[in-house]
């Protein structure tokens, strides 16, 4: 049983030193992983490290080459991990993962860095809300939204042995704690971070931990709401959905990405295969990204707490 | 080179054109003007150059071929059926539901086959991967890449020659078959690509330039990528788009042509009266 921690503080990790040292460690115990990057390494915490060893190669700023060769490398028998920023490492190097990667079956991990509105001082063209969209449509891709420093690593050793294209989005700062130092996160399998009966919350990454404000909230006015961690968005844990969605007959999704395409597209999926039951989403509404600093970005495109109050008062009433 | 290699190695792409056409005909039409302008090449690389074991396609340490103007399929499978690696009669289930010859290249499909390719400018970044991996592993092999002239105007394959150039993949061979055209019509006159001699010295390729229908010079320039060094290697293939056949070079759009019964005779007896002559 994994064991969740959440108490409303943060880890004191920042995820790109835990980036920088899973890829270090993996690379020790492995011979066979390989990291890329382009142009990023002080940014995946993987710079010094690159220095000590032939197993991190520095692309320099040419995304699309930096997919062909890990696509390559994966044929010469390596495991690749690539990293860019969310934008690039998705929309950038599409086609080359796509069909150097997917279609050709070499398998490639992606860790696009900055997701959604964590991509703050960068702005709108930094700001991948369309990431997820995109992943989820390539055939057999895993699509990862990290929850905590602890599940990043924990996905991260999974993704290097896994078959197909894995897509990891995750910030580079600091995330609020959610599970146990060394905890491990299934692949697939979501996480009840919190149980509840009215309602549930299926969130992932910097979500879940307004998520679980919310619930805190909702719980003083009398609303008991289950919260449930979908880092992984494909495969969706179908099973985990269809049984909380029937348990507590009204869902919301919280996500830091387009509502199209994403998190609440594959629940609502599940849902209406399933278990059709009223649903709602706080999540991005099919906008473009701007600057700004993290709150005034929660707040300016409804992802926060609040947002998320009043999106479960609306779903029950239409229960 | 003896005359009898020699002669050997232009009956092998005599032969290889034949078989391409064979399969193009069989489903009726394909990319036959980039089939022809390469056969020279693969015959020299599969007749000579390239250590390839047809009952061991997979071993790790063969040499790699990664054809990325991967619309040249027939043309690989032609030469790959020719060698032993999969049953000649299967050329004539090109592109046909459920086949393993599908019209560009897939690495999971077709015995021998080293990568997938097709969107054009990826196979240089594939290749470049694999020569960085090879090495690595410390195999001691090489990796072949065919690309397009046309396929040039894709910006990955400069990211990619970068790259190769910056890692000293001097495991890397990169032919470019300079046919002069592409599916538009002359390079010269969809996008021009000035001279790609200079251009590859430039991004730090040890460069030479042959004529690409010549099998005894396509030997030599493959001969001298044989030295490692600390530089990939290009081989510019001055190539006509159709060569072999006489009615493919003068059909000014031949990227890709119906190959009906009456030209699939003709063209069958032009390249049967040249194997005859040299095989005597």
């Amino acid at each position: 049983m994994t064991k969740v921690v959440y108490n409303g503080e943060m880890d004191p990790r920042l995820c790109k030193d835990v980036i920088g040292a899973t890829v270090a460690s993996l690379s020790e115990s492995d011979p066979d992983v390989i990291f890329l990057d382009a142009d990023l390494m002080s940014c995946s915490g993987t710079l010094k490290w690159s220095k000590t060893t032939d197993r991190a190669v520095d692309c320099g700023i040419a995304e699309a080459n930096m997919a062909g060769v890990a696509a390559g490398l994966a044929a010469a028998g390596f495991k690749p991990i690539i990293h860019s920023f969310g934008t690039f490492a998705s929309r950038r190097i599409y086609d080359q993962i796509f069909l150097s990667g997917g279609y050709a079956k070499n398998d490639v991990t992606v860790i696009g860095t900055d997701p959604g509105v964590t991509a703050t001082m960068n702005g709108g063209t930094h700001m991948p809300f369309e990431d997820v969209a995109l992943y989820n449509a390539l055939p057999g891709a895993t699509v990862i939204d990290a929850s905590d420093p602890t599940c990043l690593q924990s996905v991260l050793r999974q993704c290097v042995n896994r078959p197909g294209v894995k897509y990891i989005r995750v910030g580079r700062k600091q995330y609020a704690r959610i599970y146990e130092d060394g905890a491990e996160l299934p692949i697939g399998k979501a996480v009840t971070l919190r149980e509840g009966t009215d309602v549930v919350i299926f969130a992932a990454g910097i979500m879940l931990h307004e998520a679980m404000k919310a619930a805190a909230s909702l719980e003083a006015q009398g609303v008991s709401a289950a919260v449930v961690d979908c880092f992984t968005i494909k495969p969706i844990d179908a099973d985990a959905i269809a049984a909380w969605a029937k348990k507590c007959g009204a869902v919301v999704v919280a996500e830091n990405a387009n509502r199209h395409g994403g998190l609440y597209s594959m629940i609502l999926e599940v849902l209406a295969e399933r278990c059709p039951v009223p649903a709602a989403c706080v999540a991005v509404e099919d906008e473009f990204g701007e600057v700004g600093t993290q709150e005034y970005l929660q707040e300016r495109f409804g992802l926060t707490a609040a947002h998320i109050e009043e999106q479960v008062k609306a779903v029950l009433l239409r229960k | 080179m003896e005359l009898k290699e020699k002669q050997a190695l232009e009956a092998f792409a005599l032969k290889i054109r034949m078989a391409a056409l064979e399969a193009i005909h069989s489903i009726g039409s394909g990319h036959v003007g980039g089939v022809m302008s390469i056969s020279d090449t693969l015959a020299v690389l599969y007749g000579r150059e390239m250590r390839v074991d047809p009952e061991n396609p997979k071993c790790p340490d063969r040499d790699y071929l990664v054809m990325s103007k991967g619309h040249a399929g027939p043309a690989v499978y032609a030469t790959l059926a020719l060698k032993g690696f999969f049953p000649y009669e299967e050329l004539k289930t090109l592109n046909r539901g459920g086949t393993r010859l599908p019209s560009h290249c897939d690495r999971n499909k077709t015995p021998g086959v080293d990568m997938t390719t097709g969107s054009l400018g990826q196979g240089t970044s594939q290749a470049a991967g694999l020569a960085l991996g090879n090495r690595l592993k410390g195999r001691n092999n090489r990796v072949f890449l065919i690309v397009g002239d046309g396929e040039i105007q894709e910006g990955q394959c400069w990211e990619s020659f970068m790259f190769a150039s910056a890692k000293k993949l001097s495991n890397l061979v990169v032919l470019i078959d300079w046919n002069k055209r592409q599916l538009d019509g002359y390079l010269d006159e969809v996008l021009p690509m000035g001279d790609f001699v200079a251009k590859m010295e430039a991004f730090g390729f040890d460069t030479v330039k042959v004529d690409g229908g010549d099998v005894e010079a396509i030997a030599a320039a493959l001969e001298r990528t044989r030295n490692g060094g600390d530089k990939p290697y290009a081989i510019v293939l001055d190539t006509v788009k159709g060569h072999g056949v006489d009615e493919v070079e003068n059909t000014a759009m031949n990227h890709s042509m119906p190959v009906t019964d009456e030209r699939f005779a003709n063209w069958t007896k032009e390249l049967q009266t040249k194997l005859d002559a040299l095989e005597g």
